[in-house]
């Protein structure tokens, strides 16, 4: 290897796993396709122990994303100061090549909901999440990606569509993207528009990660398709077919394989990493 | 119709609250059943923090038991902090005030071990002293000396055999635990934590050495309670265990 050291200061356009512990020896022996990780930044906020020390070893062979999912960038209160400390202190000895949040909410007052919760998108939601995004920007000293979420209800007082509000996000506050092509496939379904149409209006300059998961099968009230965004299985055919659709107009862009839940042995994600590559391979031809 | 976070939340760790009117599917209908993946999601997570977190007294209760029991504590002490690492404190209080778990009265104290060996395993690395030091020093000098101890050690008391109980449930072939007051002291030599049974007074000389307590003091603190109490065993155990990481 020429450069033992990389320090980019944007990821590979390339696959990226989210990183288990459990595949640890694994991916430093063979990585396959993999050449970034990322990690949820909640796991290494301890003061120490193993993750932190395999946090280290891997930082030094691969280049890092955090992915918050504990910030609250979607909530109604001010973000928790201890932990927006936290978090700085975490990029801070780290120095990730990348760092993105949710458009979400999960802390209520003192209590923290563990999931992400949704927001409706009005002018005043778009002001006080633009507030929140310059608070953290400014408190890590760097630009930050923001996440379209799953959707699986929509709220009657939204005057923004998703797309608009995340790009009118982008040009006050100067964030990126992060482009979870399975969540628009799954909040497509769950409310019946079309998933090509909506990456055709999404702000695709400002993409700077992209995100594919596993997702499952349940229905409405009225019997219609409900998915579960839940990260425990293979991404979908349909998914990989939309990432295509994504990458011919966004062009190469990193492609992270999620996989949260019922995480399974080391070469089925190798597997998935490939498949990402060879979406990527495509459209280079 | 607008929902607040105070609505949303209302009905989120309540299934008979009716679900927000203002929310709806794609064409307008109201949202029903789609509002329970949200529900699910924080019921369902929060659950498996518990099962993860304290995996001796999911054993010791069984999978139904446990889920029914984490149901209630999630409801009543939701994490207060985005660190699921550290969430369930107050699940070893909550077991000890359950009247129908009144029966197994070693319950709180087994949490409290599956507890403090989580937090073990996040603490702060710290490398311990080389044992030769502590040898080096002349009887009268190691009488006034402070010992600082490892940031990963925790130290359980209990009325309970509660070693008995976490090797039962943790070690295949483990014998069956029998009735007696067991301490316990949790050592991470590296990344592992390890729970070591102490013998009668050993507990005494740890509590004393980590509030700061000179070993003549902390010796003192064990012989008060078991005059025949032997220093050299407890102090194996600690330099084995790495967990003195400093000699003042």
């Amino acid at each position: 290897m020429l450069d033992a050291t990389p320090r980019q200061d944007r990821l590979p356009d390339a696959p990226g796993i989210g990183y288990k512990p459990q595949h640890f020896s694994e991916i430093l022996e063979d990585s396959g396709a993999v050449r970034w990780l990322e990690i949820h930044a909640e796991n290494y906020m301890g003061d120490g122990g193993r993750p932190l020390t395999q946090l280290r070893a891997l930082s030094e062979r691969f280049a890092i994303s955090v992915h918050g999912v504990g910030l609250s960038i979607g909530g109604e209160g001010r973000l928790d100061p201890d932990h927006l400390g936290r978090l700085k202190r975490l990029v801070g000895w780290l120095n990730p090549v990348s760092f993105s949040e949710h458009l979400a909410w999960s802390t209520h007052g003192a209590e923290f909901l563990n999931d992400l919760l949704p927001l409706p998108y009005t002018d005043a939601t778009l002001a006080r999440v633009a507030d929140h995004i310059d608070e953290v920007q400014e408190a890590l000293g760097r630009r930050m990606l923001l996440e379209n979420p799953s959707s699986y209800l929509a709220f009657t007082e939204s005057t923004w569509s998703e797309t608009d509000f995340l790009a009118e996000l982008t040009r006050r506050t100067g964030c990126g993207l992060l482009l979870d092509v399975n969540n628009v496939f799954v909040s497509a379904t769950n409310l019946g528009y079309s998933p090509q149409g909506y990456i055709e209006a999404y702000p695709l300059g400002a993409v700077g990660e992209i995100h594919l998961g596993g997702h499952d099968a349940d229905t409405d009230d009225h019997g219609a398709p409900l998915l579960i965004d839940s990260h425990g299985r293979e991404v979908a055919d349909p998914v990989w077919a939309l990432l295509d659709h994504a990458l011919a107009r966004s062009g190469p862009k990193p492609i992270l394989i999620e996989w949260d839940n019922d995480v399974p042995d080391w070469p089925v994600l190798r597997a998935e990493a490939a498949r990402a590559r060879d979406a990527l391979a495509r459209i280079a031809a | 119709m607008s929902v607040t976070q105070d609505d949303f939340r209302a009905a989120l760790l309540d299934a008979a609250a009716p679900v927000p009117a203002g929310l709806t599917d794609g064409a307008g209908a109201p949202a029903g059943r789609r509002y329970n993946v949200y529900r699910n999601n924080v019921a369902v997570s929060l659950r498996e923090a518990l099962h993860e977190g304290f995996p001796t007294i999911a054993k010791l209760l069984g999978a139904q038991n446990m889920d029914g029991l984490a149901g209630i504590f999630l409801r009543r002490h939701p994490p207060s902090s985005p660190l699921m690492m550290l969430y369930g404190e107050a699940f070893p209080d909550f077991l000890a005030g359950m009247p129908q778990l009144a029966h197994l009265g070693y319950l709180a104290d087994v949490a409290r071990l599956d507890l403090a060996m989580r937090q073990s395993y996040h603490a702060a690395d710290a490398d311990p002293i080389d044992p030769a030091d502590l040898a080096a020093l002349p009887p009268e000098r190691l009488v006034e000396t402070r010992l600082t101890l490892a940031p990963a050690l925790r130290l359980i008391r209990s009325a309970w055999p509660i070693h008995a109980i976490w090797r039962f449930n943790t070690e295949e072939g483990a014998p069956r635990p029998e009735p007696g007051a067991q301490d316990v002291v949790i050592l991470r030599p590296g990344f592992d934590p390890e729970p070591h049974l102490l013998p009668p007074g050993g507990a005494d000389v740890i509590a004393a050495l980590h509030q700061g307590h000179s070993l003549g003091a902390a010796l003192d603190a064990a012989t008060g309670r078991v005059p025949d109490f032997d220093l050299t065993p407890t102090l194996a155990l600690l330099l084995q265990g790495g967990a003195i990481i400093a000699l003042t």
